[in-house]
């Protein structure tokens, strides 16, 4: 198995790591059990994605993709931040070892859970000002 | 460099390389042939043969050498099942075997034959009341090997042998890991078969050799030619078994002095990982543990995870973590000494071995902690 060169540089410099306590939207995804668990926090405003952490328990590939999403996401509408896939994940890290593809699905269905509780939790809002 | 996995490899002793040289051109001869050529080969294989015995504690006829552990556990498992199939289809093993008895196990499920997997304890040690419970009429062999590689628990096998011949059912021991790390004499422990690689004892990879007690009928696996007395075809590899009888004289005579130092540097580094490495949990027997493995579950951090930033930091270790291993289950040896689900892809294992130095230690015990720490920070299961 061989990692690519930005695979290792996420690993050793994972960018926007940690959390955002006060998020609009957070979502987590994957299980111990399984190996790998991803949590995206984003903070929106005027429909832009502001601010995007990752906390990640898993692998080298868990780990890179979470990062780069986190890159690809920042400053981005929700709507263009909800056709970001995996591809594009992947085709920032320069590719992905076959058996690592699935680490890279967890990161876009991460970010899609992230932007569904955001979007949940407008739609509440919405309703609670609605009276 | 800090290579600190000696239980998946271990580089060639310089000796051992010296020694085998000279087969790979000029003392080139096939030992099967008539002239002097031919029969200097076939005096180097019987000189190595000698001192292989002279490690296990057996007689020159009862070693016969094979491309490795895995060739040899296939050999005994494969043709004693085949050999016996009028007299029983039933085997035992336990659940903590390697691989090669594994999956070997699971094939010959699947043509016919019933396999039971004995259970092991906490500490992955074989549960000998229910092998006593399991022997049938019908069984024909059980395996069970001597030391683990993940976790390095050794079993009591003098024991189980003294169990499993009382019945007259043949003892099968896959030795790979115990074979240079500490004295294992197959006589004194009663054993029918045993398995051996020379790679996990400062040889070449690719050869091995099984040992089958005077006495026991195991039909050839490998057919062809006569070789290794019409018991395994294949021209032999000359240079490989030349080395694989260095690397057991040199076993023999090291073996005792390397086994102490190794074991100081291992307790070193266990006791330094306790102090300085929160909520982990120690894996294997706490004394009948092969003295050079120290295996351990890190809290909410991933295996590979630890394993890529360790060789950042140019430390090799290893991981039961699925993640390693090419496949999606993690360690079937940490399942059934039952760790907890979430701890399962948590796991590390330094194995030490004879270039290790107390330097080497205190270098992995700066990194180690560093590491941790990090990824834990990034750990959504981290508290």
């Amino acid at each position: 198995m061989d990692y690519t060169e930005k695979v290792y540089d996420h690993l050793k410099n994972p960018r926007n790591m940690g959390k955002i306590e006060d998020a609009d939207g957070e979502g987590t995804v994957g299980s111990p059990v399984c190996g790998d668990v991803m949590k995206i926090y984003i903070k929106v405003k005027d429909n832009i994605i502001e601010d995007v952490k990752f906390e990640t328990f898993g692998c080298g590939a868990a780990i890179a993709t979470s990062s780069v999403l986190t890159e690809l996401v920042k400053g981005k509408t929700i709507e263009d931040a909800e056709k970001i896939t995996n591809k594009d994940v992947i085709a920032v890290l320069g590719g992905l070892p076959p058996v690592k593809m699935h680490c890279s699905v967890l990161a876009e269905s991460g970010l899609k859970s992230a932007i569904a509780d955001y979007k949940g939790k407008q739609d509440n809002d919405r309703k609670r000002q609605g009276g | 460099m800090i290579y600190m996995d000696y239980n998946a490899t271990t580089p060639c002793d310089k000796r051992v390389v010296e020694e085998m040289t000279p087969f790979f051109s000029g003392r080139f001869g096939n030992p099967s042939s008539i002239y002097t050529l031919a029969r200097d080969a076939y005096k180097a294989i019987e000189q190595a043969r000698g001192r292989l015995a002279k490690l296990l504690d057996c007689n020159t006829n009862e070693i016969f050498f094979t491309s490795g552990g895995t060739e040899a556990d296939n050999w005994a498992l494969v043709s004693s099942a085949f050999g016996l199939r009028n007299k029983g289809k039933h085997i035992i093993t336990s659940s903590i075997e390697h691989h090669a008895v594994l999956h070997t196990c699971q094939f010959l499920e699947k043509v016919g034959y019933e396999v039971l997997y004995l259970p092991v304890d906490k500490y992955g040690v074989v549960d000998v009341d229910v092998l006593k419970q399991s022997i049938r009429n019908d069984t024909i062999l059980v395996s069970v090997m001597a030391a683990n590689n993940e976790i390095g628990t050794i079993q009591p096998i003098r024991e189980i042998a003294d169990i499993v011949k009382s019945k007259g059912v043949y003892f099968h021991t896959d030795a790979v890991q115990v074979t240079g790390k500490t004295p294992f004499s197959v006589k004194e422990m009663g054993v029918d078969m045993a398995s051996f690689s020379c790679h996990k004892l400062y040889g070449p990879k690719g050869v091995g050799a099984l040992y089958v007690r005077k006495g026991v009928t195991l039909p050839p696996f490998l057919h062809g030619g006569g070789q290794e007395r019409r018991k395994r075809a294949g021209t032999e590899n000359v240079a490989g078994i030349v080395g694989l009888g260095k690397a057991a004289e040199i076993a023999v005579s090291e073996m005792a002095e390397e086994e102490a130092k190794i074991r100081a540097l291992r307790d070193r580094l266990e006791q330094g990982v306790r102090e300085n490495i929160p909520e982990i949990i120690v894996n294997g027997h706490p004394e009948q543990r092969l003295s050079n493995t120290l295996n351990f579950c890190v809290k909410a951090v991933e295996g590979e995870a630890m394993l890529l930033h360790l060789d950042l930091d140019g430390i090799c270790a290893s991981s039961g973590s699925a993640c390693t291993s090419g496949s999606l289950e993690p360690s079937h040896v940490l399942i059934a000494i039952g760790i907890p689900e979430i701890m399962l892809h948590s796991s590390l294992r330094f194995s030490l071995g004879k270039h290790n130095t107390e330097g080497d230690v205190d270098r992995v015990l700066e990194a180690l902690p560093n590491i941790v720490e990090k990824l834990r920070r990034m750990s959504p299961l981290w508290q």
